[in-house]
């Protein structure tokens, strides 16, 4: 057993489930004939995907949350950056199978009657590039709004505050057509990815694997910083900040260091996300979006980074669920589970079966 | 220009901050014409003092006499309207940041007791350890056999050997105190600056504390605040008495004791 993974019974059960779903989703959706009990459909496949790439969004979040105290209200929105560098990508492929039939031009500018394309999308027919960008672009906005934030010692309720009015200051600017990533719509209708049909089955066996893979490795990186000293350096920002700094440590670098990060695992959740579901838009920013990602650590139990893969999976289960079942009645169910927890479960579903195994 | 390649002398790598401290005068810190205000407050009214090397010296004063304040500006916590600090005779204090000042060799203790409560003992003294605090060097470090020495030796000073597995938030209030010390001497530092060690501890967790400050000055120079005058006449040769953010006296514990502007300021005249 590597290091990091010694006392972390929650996080040796995540990365074997995850290694056997891995191994039998592909059999069970290609292998098994439709029809037959255990055949899983590819719908439930994709949804699979799905609820993973939250859980990794939920891991960059216990990272910043649990570990070094910054209850960021805002982390969707480097999760939506993510998806629409993919998606800008996604809408290049498309090519002259657009509506318009524009080789160069995605539809939404076609209409607008832009002439050519903006520089800033220039590069995302690259794969690589565009991958590059789902990485570089949160990370980049992370480290520009944490170095103003972290330097002038805003913490706590304020830092929450202002994450909250990054990403909906950001909602609001790319639901203007003039900003060029599609308005209100968003960035739909994608065709194919590196050349395969993203309708295909195996496509999104593809995707489920890559998010199951990168959930595990986020999770790994995340156990490493944790881990080592710098995490319980972050520990002990979280815990007396201002000690910290009398013993010598920059707090703003580390602050800074590892919150860039987390947006990082939050752009790379965005981009497994959007060809699974298929379309990205505004409203992916919705601070309400960003305030679930924290309700779902909450659950979880945060500082576990296992509780947090738990409660997303648990929470957006619910969801899928209860929005079929009671459309009307999820957001009730969503703000009286938050109580229920914050009363009852301080630490979460991780933290009561930490206190059954004491027992 | 002279001045600003010594001021910065310290972020040399080939040099540490021990080489680059010049104390040929004996007097490791200089607080010179120091004013703080807040609101109108005056918190410390051009207060002057002096440490010598390997001193032992007590602060008292009664509440508001700016003895915290005066640590604040030492430690690079609160800036003087005005007045210059220095660390040696090279050194400007003023121009650091609390990392830095740490960094360069002072270690504080503050009131409160301030551990890292769900960290256990040894790593509160792990995360105290002098040594590279960057980002990078935190993510690999690792304890050398040494270092692990190190902790081990300091845990003997503190009396805390048996109980370095055990979460910091899980002592009891001496053990705190002590921990936090302990955490400054992991520092290494040239000058430790100690707030209110002994409040709220019992009689025999007291005298405990008085032998290690005793026991640390030569090897490092202590500056004491307290307010419990039995415990100040335990460890101290030399007293400094602030009162409305100035010096009022200085001296021995017996003479300042004598001291009638004392006797009003702490009988109430």
């Amino acid at each position: 057993m590597p290091t990091i993974l010694r006392e972390d019974t929650g996080g040796q059960v995540l990365l074997t489930v995850l290694l056997v779903v891995t191994v039998l989703v592909p059999i069970l959706n290609l292998a098994v004939p439709d029809g037959h009990p255990l055949h899983l459909s590819t719908y439930t496949v994709t949804l699979l995907g799905k609820y993973l790439t939250y859980a990794l969004l939920a891991v960059a979040v216990d990272l910043v949350w649990g570990y070094l105290g910054i209850l960021s209200l805002g982390h969707a929105a480097f999760f939506a950056l993510g998806g629409y560098a993919m998606g800008m990508y996604l809408m290049r492929q498309i090519g002259e199978r657009g509506v318009y039939g524009d080789p160069v031009l995605p539809d939404f500018m076609v209409f607008l009657n832009w002439k050519e394309l903006p520089w800033f999308w220039w590069g995302f027919d690259q794969f690589w590039f565009a991958m590059l960008m789902a990485l570089l672009v949160p990370g980049l906005l992370a480290f520009v709004f944490g170095w103003l934030a972290f330097r002038s010692r805003v913490t706590g309720v304020y830092l929450s505050i202002i994450t909250q009015a990054l990403t909906y200051a950001l909602m609001l600017s790319f639901f203007r057509n003039e900003m060029g990533f599609g308005g209100n719509n968003g960035l739909t209708d994608f065709k194919e990815l590196l050349g395969f049909n993203l309708q295909t089955d195996s496509v999104r066996i593809g995707l489920f694997v890559a998010s199951a893979l990168a959930l595990a490795a986020g999770y790994l990186a995340c156990r490493v910083i944790v881990t080592s000293r710098l995490g319980r350096v972050a520990v002990a920002i979280r815990d007396a900040e201002g000690r910290t700094r009398f013993i010598g440590y920059r707090v703003e670098h580390i602050k800074l260091a590892i919150f860039t990060f987390s947006a990082v695992l939050a752009g790379i959740a965005g981009a497994l996300y959007v060809p699974q579901v298929g379309i990205i838009n505004p409203g992916e920013f919705s601070p309400l979006n960003s305030i679930e990602v924290v309700i779902w650590v909450a659950v979880g139990g945060r500082a576990t980074l296992y509780g947090a893969v738990a409660g997303a999976l648990m929470v957006n289960y619910g969801k899928t669920y209860l929005t079929g079942a009671m459309p009307e009645a999820w957001l009730f169910a969503l703000g009286g589970l938050f109580v229920l927890v914050t009363l009852f479960l301080p630490r979460g579903v991780a933290g009561l079966l930490a206190k059954r195994r004491a027992a | 220009m002279g001045g600003q390649v010594e001021r910065w002398q310290y972020l040399n790598p080939g040099k540490t901050f021990a080489e680059t401290l010049n104390i040929s005068h004996q007097t490791l810190l200089y607080v010179e014409g120091v004013s703080v205000t807040f609101d109108g407050f005056r918190a410390l009214n051009d207060l002057s003092f002096y440490v010598d090397t390997g001193e032992l010296r007590c602060v008292i004063g009664p509440n508001g006499a700016g003895k915290t304040t005066m640590m604040d500006v030492i430690t690079g916590k609160t800036r003087p309207d005005k007045g210059m600090v220095y660390f040696g005779q090279t050194i400007d204090l003023l121009q650091l940041d609390e990392p830095a000042v740490a960094r360069v060799g002072i270690g504080r203790k503050f009131q409160k007791p301030t551990v890292f409560e769900y960290h256990s003992v040894l790593e509160n003294l792990e995360l105290a350890m002098a040594g590279d605090k960057g980002v990078f060097a935190s993510l690999f470090a690792r304890l050398t056999a040494s270092q692990r020495d190190r902790i081990d030796e300091v845990l003997g000073i503190i009396g805390l050997t048996d109980l370095v597995g055990r979460e910091a938030g899980a002592l009891s209030h001496g053990q705190k105190q002590w921990l936090e010390i302990g955490m400054l001497l992991m520092q290494d530092p040239l000058l430790l600056l100690v707030d209110e060690p002994v409040a709220g501890m019992t009689h025999q967790e007291m005298e405990r504390t008085a032998e290690l400050l005793k026991s640390l000055a030569g090897r490092h120079t202590v500056v004491v605040v307290e307010h419990d005058m039995d415990f100040v006449r335990s460890i101290a040769n030399k007293v400094t008495v602030l009162h409305q953010g100035s010096v009022l006296a200085e001296g021995r514990m017996d003479e300042v004791q004598a001291d009638p502007r004392v006797i009003e300021v702490y009988l109430g005249g």
